[in-house]
């Protein structure tokens, strides 16, 4: 964790997921996994997060939330797909609103597989994604393009 | 009058873990009419009957949502086993009881917990949200899931509680319930609570009853409406009354839930002590062919799940009328004339499970 010399802040959207693994991202910022204490924080300002971490799959009414969201972050930012549906769209990817996952729309940095993801699954998803985020940084600083 | 302007609400804002999306109408700082829209989460689930079969649905329809898991399956399993005439062992009925119970705990913790958050009371929330793990502690050891269980299947329940560990839960709920009383001590007499909810969002018991209000919503404003009472599962064995509050404001409907806690863990002590052994299931054979409304109490309210088959391995219909569908009238008509200030706290006051709602 050494290279957590900032604190990600993270944003949180509800694609079409079923509340079950909204509830256990939430659960991570509360006392008993507390990822508050790393700096992380749950913020609802897209200018003020790194980390978008996406529930639930795409459909054609949230496709422009998603983006829009997306476009607003800072960049260089991180997509954290969380729980299957995300991935894949789960159980639900032959319902007729379902259009599939979260990459299908966005780049998607880590997928968290689950049905609902565990907190502990989730919080090693975006610790993974703070790897990714600061190669992303040192690659921006060299001149590189990021995305 | 000054000039009307349109504020929108949502889909994605700060207060709300899920999207729904209002348009408010505001005169100066007061809303003058709420028009909600929504559709963000809807995936069209019930359709999915026709490519899986009935046994099968069991997990989808748990899936409705993952706050109300549990007790969507029970709603479910109970409407094909009506159908089909199944006698479920009465200990499947207990468990059952004892575990929509539990899930009425968690996702009353959860909602106190948004509750205070959506006052900006952040400490609370982590308080409730601190207890409720315990319940979810629970939970996890006795099926193996923390939000969705999977432990409910037609024609019984797929795990079985052993006799000592009942005992443990109910040792553990009384240390709980101490925690759950300070909890509601908060709720009940900090200043900062009754500041933001006491005459805040107030429906009257009229109005909640012709707009179709059901659950808490309903019973913080008078009616008294529990469909537990009509002794689904083992309830009809059990001792116990609907919680009723009179006031029609946000304080009354927190503190109906609140209030709830108490009982639920009462429930449960009950059905351990009256939990009778035998099986867990009874094996079902042939194919559902009929229709029946299963009606279960939800923590948000009554929930309605029309199943009709034709005698196939795949239902015909599955349509479900979930508890946030039949509050949002409720929630309009409390929005009205209210400040834009409170707006955060009066959409979570009828606890909205969008997940539930648009399915």
């Amino acid at each position: 964790m050494s290279y957590l010399t900032k604190s990600p802040w993270i944003i949180h959207y509800d694609a079409s997921s079923c509340n079950g693994c909204d509830i256990e991202v939430l659960a991570c910022l509360t006392p008993l996994y507390d990822v508050e204490r790393f700096g992380i924080i749950n913020t609802g300002n897209p200018k003020h997060a790194d980390i978008f971490v996406v529930t639930g799959s795409v459909n054609e009414q949230n496709k422009e939330v998603i983006k829009n969201i997306y476009n607003q972050m800072p960049k260089p930012n991180v997509v954290v797909g969380v729980g299957i549906c995300a991935c894949s769209g789960g159980v639900f990817r032959e319902c007729y609103n379902v259009s599939g996952g979260v990459g299908e729309l966005i780049p998607v940095d880590v997928y968290v597989p689950g049905c609902a993801a565990r907190p502990e699954q989730i919080i090693d998803g975006i610790v993974k994604a703070l790897g990714i985020l600061d190669k992303k940084y040192k690659d921006s600083k060299k001149g590189g393009d990021f995305k | 009058m000054s000039r009307r302007i349109v504020v929108p609400f949502g889909p994605q804002h700060p207060v709300l873990p899920e999207p729904i999306h209002l348009d408010l109408v505001l005169e100066d700082e007061h809303v003058i009419e709420a028009i909600p829209s929504i559709g963000y989460v809807h995936r069209g689930l019930e359709k999915l009957v026709e490519k899986r079969d009935f046994k099968d649905f069991v997990y989808i329809a748990e899936r409705i949502c993952g706050i109300c898991s549990f007790i969507h399956s029970v709603g479910y399993c109970q409407g094909i086993e009506n159908i089909m005439d199944i006698e479920v062992p009465k200990r499947a009925q207990y468990l059952r009881t004892i575990w929509s119970e539990y899930s009425r705990l968690h996702s009353h913790l959860l909602w106190l917990g948004l509750f205070a958050d959506s006052m900006g009371f952040e400490n609370l929330f982590m308080n409730s949200w601190r207890i409720r793990e315990k319940i979810l502690d629970a939970m996890e050891e006795t099926t193996g899931g923390r939000v969705i269980q999977g432990s409910c299947k037609v024609g019984g329940v797929r795990r079985d509680i052993s006799d000592s560990k009942l005992k443990d839960m109910v040792k553990d709920l009384d240390i709980l319930s101490s925690d759950i009383e300070d909890l509601c001590h908060v709720f009940f007499d900090d200043d900062t609570v009754i500041h933001r909810t006491k005459g805040v969002g107030v429906i009257s018991k009229e109005a909640a009853y012709s707009l179709g209000a059901v659950g808490p919503t309903a019973r913080g404003s008078g009616v008294s409406t529990d469909i537990r009472k009509t002794g689904y599962v083992a309830y009809a064995d059990l001792d116990f009354s609907p919680v009723v509050e009179t006031g029609g404001d946000c304080y009354a409907r927190c503190a109906v839930r609140a209030r709830e806690l108490l009982q639920s863990v009462d429930i449960i002590k009950q059905a351990v002590d009256a939990v009778p052994s035998g099986d867990i299931d009874v094996k079902v054979k042939g194919n559902p062919d009929g229709e029946y409304f299963s009606r279960v109490e939800q923590p948000r309210g009554e929930c309605l799940h029309y199943i009709k088959a034709n005698g196939k391995k795949n239902i015909l219909r599955e349509r479900v009328r979930t508890p946030t569908t039949a509050n949002i009238p409720a929630l309009v008509k409390m929005l009205g004339g209210c400040e834009m200030a409170d707006v955060p706290v009066i959409v979570l006051s009828i606890d909205p499970c969008i997940g539930c709602a648009e399915r």
